[in-house]
């Protein structure tokens, strides 16, 4: 019998019912939710007169709407109305939540493993795509609609089909000054955005495995971008160490017995895959989108592309209006494109690590004349306080950054901040959809380094020759 | 939900790949607490000229008179042709809440994002994957003939063109089973709950720390 790859052990292990083709009840050990997507799926399940299966697996914390600054009021009366639902919601069953001013509060996607509530091993599941990014730690964890978070209420299962298996094997090392950022944008440009559609990704290979655990969580957040709905990476030392000493973590006895089985969360020698991708990480360089959607996207020395070269016409015809959409000529170097604001968050680029190479970029420098915003809004209230005991806080606000409470901010500008009408933005967001960032607002999608760089020179610049 | 078996009507052509969640439903309506009253701004972004707000009234604002929606030959469209990775993005729901209340109930595509798939099946809207060459085709006819119609049944899985031709497609059987009668999933998978139990207890003695409650 054929190996198993760390998809198929995942998948086994949480299997309640069914197996082999058609659908499959698949148990569910960690239920994150915030307060987009959840309120209609309380409200079903109070209609339907049915009660949460297991509130202890689930931690609730409000992101998107969130302000980041002036927390003491929320302009927003419709913004409040979420936020309250939330809050009742969860003080009706009992869930555990961190509030808007508790300091433990950030993106749902950032406090999961930040709290050791996201564990190896673990399924785990949240109304919002990006939940992909939990699959740094060796977890199968995935994006469900508001149905789905009902479903896991009521039941703590979901019923879905197995999807198939992909490898990304990343060979060689990352060059110096490019990120994992870089390298998943990398592997979006090489798949597509359908790519990974229909499978779970395993990444794998030397430059995964040389990734910290906040590296790899970019890299599984981004996978939705890809396609798929899920990512995954094995176990090893650096996923232990991250986990080891986190207020939800198992102590102890628990904590060893743990480990022991976590070390199984590889896949097997002779596991098969239905796709294998090989990606050169020496090849990757600093990469910069240039249209609305993240396979839109070409090295920082490269240029506008030319729609006339595109032989396939759905292509050619989505080129043209992405270059109207964002207002840029066929041609023009990546380099001569300027900024009017600058924004370094978001699920897929707010850890610590983000916020101390973009700071190692700004020390003792101040942003340029052009940019009206910049904006660095930590992942969580543990992030910010982390980067402001190691003083980044300080280097961002003397080079004329903003330093702003966590929360989804500037992403997809639920909150208030949000770009204008033909305002063109470096973000280390991980969507450049058109709207995405507020009305008629123009999205490149680059790393924190490349992001805070191009504050600085009010242009896109290389970071490596900054 | 509602259950599928057939649907005829009008098809709305949306020639454009990778047409992401964000532009199905845009994010300031995401703010209700409501699983209705999105309609009226399904495609906001390309449907209307100006920027919307939740609460504002949608007839009063300016439309768009090349978004295909608005062409008055595409009026009452009830199916969607579409490119590649259609519902790509977020996880919103909220995208098939509009399409349904808009009165879209099915749609073809050569590909449809996995979360925006399951999404609609449990609203009891049917998206169908066909080959890229067959989603082309169609979308020749339907942009030479005006009133073009497509009839979809479920029951033999099929999709028949006005000329008659019969196109067959794929749909799991369990979920075919569930659009067919509007069945409530929970209550379906509630009625393995000694299953799930039964999978708990053993569950607890291989991996006791899974059962450590986040609020106790
Ligand atoms: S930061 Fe952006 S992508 Fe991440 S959860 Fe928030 S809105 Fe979604």
């Amino acid at each position: 019998m054929a190996g198993k790859t760390l998809y198929d052990k995942l998948w086994d292990a949480h299997l309640v019912r069914g197996n082999g083709e058609g659908t499959s009840i698949i148990y569910i050990d960690r239920h994150l939710i915030h307060e987009v997507t959840s309120p209609q799926a309380f409200e079903g399940l109070k209609l339907a007169s049915r009660k949460p299966w297991r509130t202890g697996t689930i931690l609730a914390v409000p992101d998107h709407n969130v302000p980041t600054i002036g927390r003491d009021h929320v302009q927003d009366r419709i913004s409040q109305i979420q936020l309250d639902t939330l809050d009742q919601n969860c003080a009706e069953w009992g869930i555990t939540e961190f509030t808007m001013n508790d300091p433990r509060q950030g993106i749902v996607h950032i406090i999961g493993p930040e709290q050791g509530a996201c564990l190896p091993g673990m399924t785990i599941v949240c109304g919002d795509s990006h939940t992909s990014t939990n699959g740094a730690l060796g977890a199968l964890a995935f994006g469900i609609g508001t149905s789905e978070v009902e479903h896991v209420l009521a039941t703590q299962c979901l019923v879905m089909k197995k999807a198939k298996n992909m490898s990304v094997n990343v060979r060689g090392q990352l060059g110096e000054g490019v990120t994992a950022k870089d390298m998943m944008l990398g592997i979006i440009r090489q798949i597509g955005t359908a790519g990974g559609a229909g499978y779970t990704i395993e990444y794998s290979g030397e430059a995964i495995r040389a990734l910290s655990m906040e590296g790899r969580m970019t890299v599984c957040n981004m996978t939705i971008e890809a396609g798929a709905r899920a990512g995954v990476i094995a176990v090893d030392d650096t996923t232990i160490n991250y986990i080891e000493g986190r207020p939800f973590a198992p102590k102890g006895e628990l904590w060893e017995e743990a480990v022991r089985t976590w070390r199984n969360l590889v896949s097997d020698q002779d596991a098969t895959f239905d796709k294998v991708v090989y990606v050169d990480a020496a090849t990757i360089e600093p990469l910069v989108t240039w249209g609305t959607s993240p396979e839109m996207v070409v090295p920082i020395h490269g240029r506008v592309p030319d729609p006339d070269e595109e032989r396939d016409t759905v292509k050619r015809e989505g080129m043209r209006r992405a270059l109207t959409y964002m207002g840029l000529k066929p041609g023009i170097p990546m380099t001569e494109i300027r900024l009017d604001k600058i924004f370094v968050g978001s699920c897929t680029n707010s850890r610590i690590e983000d916020l101390r190479a973009a700071a190692h970029i700004v020390r003792g420098r101040k942003i340029a004349p052009n940019i009206v915003q910049a904006l660095v809004v930590p992942g969580s209230g543990l992030v910010k306080r982390q980067a402001e005991a190691e003083g980044l806080d300080k280097i961002f606000i003397e080079a004329g950054f903003e330093w702003r409470e966590p929360g989804c901010s500037m992403c997809l500008g639920m909150n208030p901040d949000h770009l204008n009408p033909g305002e063109r933005c470096a973000s280390s967001s991980n969507r450049n959809f058109e709207g995405r960032q507020g009305y008629g607002g123009r999205t490149h999608l680059v790393s924190p380094p490349m992001a805070v760089a191009a504050a600085i020179a009010g242009h896109f610049v290389d970071v490596r020759e900054f | 939900m509602e259950a599928f078996t057939q649907l005829a009507g009008i098809v709305a052509p949306l020639d454009r790949a990778n047409v992401d969640t964000d532009t199905i439903i845009p994010k300031q309506y995401l703010k209700s607490i409501r699983r209705t009253g999105f309609g009226p701004n399904l495609f906001d972004l390309w449907r209307y000229l100006d920027k919307g707000e939740p609460g504002q009234d949608s007839s009063t604002r300016r439309l768009n008179p090349d978004f295909i929606l608005n062409q008055p030959r595409y009026r009452g469209a009830q199916i969607l042709l579409a490119r590649k990775n259609f519902g790509c993005g977020s996880s919103r729901e909220h995208a098939v809440w509009a399409l349904l209340e808009y009165g879209i109930r099915a749609m073809l595509a050569p590909s449809v994002a996995d979360i925006f798939y399951s999404n609609a099946i449990k609203n009891g809207f049917l998206p169908i994957v066909l080959d890229a060459h067959t989603i082309d085709r169609l979308f020749k006819d339907v942009e030479a003939t005006p009133g073009y119609r497509l009839t979809i049944d479920l029951v033999p899985q099929t999709v028949t063109t006005p000329k008659g031709e019969v196109i067959h497609f794929d749909v799991d059987q369990a979920l075919k089973h569930q659009l067919l009668h509007g069945l409530d999933d929970i209550d379906m998978t509630l009625r393995h709950a000694d299953h799930i139990r039964a999978y708990e207890a053993r569950r607890r003695k291989q991996a006791p720390w899974l059962f450590t409650d986040l609020d106790g």
